[in-house]
């Protein structure tokens, strides 16, 4: 099953500067453990120790916060696009 | 999100020299008298006249906002002017608010300006935001996005938000009346270390004009109350691609500070709240340090060191130490440095400034490199301490 996963500039390192990978999976658990085979390290950047999604990370399922839609849980489908997108803050700290 | 009120009353009449000024708007049916007389009645508060916030200025000033607030207590230096484009060469050293105030009488004289040269915290947020309709966040780093959030939902304030990086821009308007909060869409920030900022990432400098200008126009439709405002929605943009996306930003009933049972229901220390340097980091540079001058004495001596730069590679070809390589800290995160560093050598870190390279040197004492150090102050430290003529950045 193919999944498009939008990847954010600052996660780009695990996947070689790809913007967007492919990736397969029943559920949006499935797809981080697909892709993780692929791009070791980057399931950790979206996943806590204790399984949970990390809380400064949003995940979308097409264009739905899957913190709404149960999660890791959440049921993917054939051509559905799933985009990381990481709080970010571009001001000079 | 269907359309809203209008933010603000109309004002009781425009002058004839308003009248000429705002034809352009005026001839818009959707604007008409009304809508300009809402502008002119107006009171918008920007925080920070930097990148975002220099765009959103002169565009609300051009259109007529009546009274701008600005919030900043930075002074113009040569680097902001890339993207800063409310400040001048002529600028380059004096008040960033002062600067901007000349740039927005010039544009717009009928705008009343009030500066507010502080730094925004817990302790003057509220009576600050107090005085204006709306909030525009030109900031862009945590700890104020956060602070700026909680005194938005408090005192129920509509919240322009923007944020930069590289390409990349995003934009969405925040109140908790009618739709999420920021805390809705990120209820935490992240560890710091984990995310980079634009001091380490960097901004093309037009984007500033591509999110400022959208904030600007989520700003103007609030106060006249036309349109469909960017409530519970997220735009993404991606200056290299020329996309924009929305994302549905949905209303957190566990929100900390706008869902049903809120934890905080007063403004926290938000400089903790988002550290700077992770407590890793602290204990790791703790007594493992080094001066720009111990390291020079320590070169000089012909000491068994390997300096490891851990920034980027366009920050590496503008200035580094001599005798310096390079490692990006994410490959230390990433662990795929740690296998080919020295045994026999002491490692010495640094970075711009020393705070990437203190989560860099958590990493290694973790992994049994118990006599590395980093340089505090970075290379900028070493620049100014050593070797002067080279540039900063």
């Amino acid at each position: 099953m193919a999944i498009e996963v939008r990847i954010p500039t600052i996660l780009r390192t695990y996947t070689d500067g790809a913007k967007a990978v492919p990736g397969s999976g029943d559920t949006l658990a499935d797809l981080l453990v697909d892709l993780e085979a692929r791009h070791p390290g980057v399931r950790a950047r979206l996943v806590e120790e204790n399984g949970e999604l990390r809380r400064f990370v949003n995940v979308y399922l097409n264009d739905e916060d899957v913190r709404f839609t149960g999660g890791l849980t959440t049921k993917l489908d054939d051509g559905d696009t799933v985009t990381i997108l990481p709080a970010v803050a571009g001001g000079s700290i | 999100m269907s359309q809203l009120p209008p933010l603000v009353e109309p004002a009781t009449e425009l002058t004839v020299d308003e009248v000429r000024r705002y034809s352009r708007h005026l001839i818009i049916p959707d604007v008409g008298m009304d809508g300009q007389k809402r502008l002119k009645n107006a009171k918008v508060l920007c925080v920070g006249a930097g990148g975002l916030g220099s765009p959103a200025l002169m565009y609300l000033a051009a259109a007529g906002v009546g009274t701008l607030g600005i919030v900043e207590f930075d002074t113009v230096d040569e680097s902001n002017l890339q993207r800063q484009i409310i400040h001048g060469q002529s600028d380059i050293g004096r008040s960033k608010a002062e600067s901007a105030r000349d740039s927005v009488k010039e544009i717009n004289p009928y705008t009343e300006v009030v500066l507010h040269e502080e730094r925004l915290e817990a302790d003057n947020v509220m009576e600050i935001f107090g005085q204006y309709d709306l909030i525009v966040d030109g900031t862009d780093n945590f700890a104020t996005r956060y602070l700026v959030n909680d005194a938005c939902v408090l005192l129920n304030k509509p919240y322009v938000w923007g944020s930069i990086y590289r390409f990349d821009g995003q934009a969405s308007v925040f109140w908790s009346e009618h739709g999420p909060c920021y805390r809705c869409l990120y209820p935490e920030p992240p560890p710091p270390g984990m995310v980079p900022s634009c001091a380490e990432g960097g901004v093309l400098g037009v984007l500033c004009a591509s999110i400022g200008s959208i904030q600007v126009n989520e700003a103007i439709k609030l106060l006249m109350g036309i349109g469909e405002p960017l409530v519970g929605r997220l735009m993404i943009y991606d200056a290299l691609e020329m996309t924009y996306r929305t994302v549905k930003v949905r209303k957190d009933p566990e929100c900390a500070v706008c869902g049903k049972n809120p934890t905080v229901t007063e403004l926290i220390d938000y400089e903790a709240f988002c550290g700077v340097v992770s407590e890793e980091a602290q204990e790791a540079a703790l007594g493992s340090t080094i001066t720009p001058r111990q390291l020079k004495e320590w070169f000089d001596a012909g000491e068994n060191i390997d300096l490891i730069d851990v920034r980027e590679p366009g920050e590496y070809e503008i200035v580094k130490i001599p005798g310096s390589r390079l490692i990006p800290k994410n490959e230390f995160l990433m662990g795929r440095a740690l296998e080919d560093l020295p045994q026999n050598k002491r490692i010495v870190l640094n970075c711009k400034t020393g705070v990437r390279s203190a989560e860099v040197l958590a990493v290694l004492k973790s992994a049994g490199f118990a006599d590395a150090v980093h340089v505090g102050g970075g290379v900028i430290g070493w620049v100014n301490q050593i070797e002067p003529e080279k540039p900063v950045y």
